[in-house]
């Protein structure tokens, strides 16, 4: 059986490409290639990485101008059809500008870009991208972003809540959700969340920078897994 | 008709400044007192052409909810000035 080729996309200002490339490389069955932000065309790939950065420059606000690239025209046209779409990071914030996942990324309560380990909480595995783990584990991955405070009205959230949409929320080491644990200020502690679908996931945290215990943790390897499943 | 078109965009009441935050400590650092409130927004500028105002109003209404503002989190207003030239 030959490789399933998943798509990463590179804006000008995306700069966890390399990272995601090399994730997916590492992933039983996948082969990753490269869709520049002004293509057209998704080069028949089964499922699409949006890796971390500032493309654009993080211009008028994250996320807004990649959002309206050639490429993303497809991207949303492919996550319509069911097609598997991860995001990570600024992948998070270009997939609420582009209305694939509710709500808006804004930035950090304490003002201050975060950047360090964080403990995560995997609250829905009903996900594609979170089938390989058990509900209520504790993962690791690295956060390192500035505007990561995710903000919705209540009544999206309690959306969410009810369907089971949010897939992981920060929390400390005892798997408590605490105003500690949260980085950013994000409401009730979101760190990521499913589209309706549980096609599209955005997360600001980085699986991508999980990779290996060589680095520390090796709990985003399921993540890859699981969109490289859902891809075949 | 060619207008000016001056566009401000804010976070919403009852969303969290942390940068106006940051500022207001900052001005109550320099000294100055009953400060409260600080909000940061953005003003955009630019120049249209052709159409009637009402014509270019409802464009930058639409240029404003598809990029210029995310109504999840911010609020916008804008003003036109006739060129009349």
């Amino acid at each position: 059986m030959s490789d399933v080729p998943i798509g990463v996309v590179r804006f000008p200002g995306t700069n966890c490409d390399q990272d995601v490339f090399d994730a997916v490389a590492a992933t039983e069955g996948a082969r990753p290639v490269w869709l520049w932000h002004k293509e057209t065309a998704l080069e028949g790939v089964r499922g699409i990485v949006l890796a971390g950065g500032f493309a654009y420059g993080d211009y008028l606000r994250a996320g807004a101008i990649a959002r309206f690239s050639p490429i993303m025209e497809r991207v949303i046209w492919f996550a319509e059809s069911g097609g598997p779409v991860l995001g990570i990071c600024n992948g998070f914030q270009i997939l609420t500008e582009a209305g694939l996942l509710p709500g808006a990324l804004m930035r950090n309560a304490g003002q201050a870009f975060v950047c360090r380990e964080q403990w995560l909480r995997v609250d829905s595995v009903e996900t594609p991208f979170t089938r390989h783990y058990d509900s209520g584990q504790l993962v690791r991955f690295t956060v390192a972003h500035g505007e990561g405070n995710y903000v919705a009205d209540d009544e999206t959230l309690d959306r969410l809540e009810e369907e089971g949409r949010i897939v992981f929320r920060y929390v400390d080491e005892n798997g408590d959700i605490t105003p500690g644990a949260n980085p950013n200020g994000s409401a009730r502690n979101i760190a990521g969340i499913a589209s309706v679908r549980r096609n599209v996931l955005g997360l600001m945290p980085h699986p991508d920078r999980a990779m290996s215990l060589l680095v520390g943790s090796e709990d985003g390897c399921g993540v890859f897994r699981g969109l490289v499943e859902a891809a075949a | 008709m060619t207008a000016r078109v001056e566009v401000f965009v804010q976070l919403k009441e009852g969303m969290l400044d942390p940068q106006g935050k940051t500022l207001e400590h900052a001005l109550e650092a320099l000294g100055y007192t009953g400060i409260e409130d600080v909000r940061v927004g953005k003003w955009i500028t630019f120049v249209v052409a052709d159409g009637g105002r009402e014509a270019i109003e409802r464009q930058v209404d639409e240029m404003c909810r598809r990029l210029l503002a995310n109504t999840v989190i911010e609020r916008y207003s804008f003003e036109l000035e006739e060129d009349g030239s």
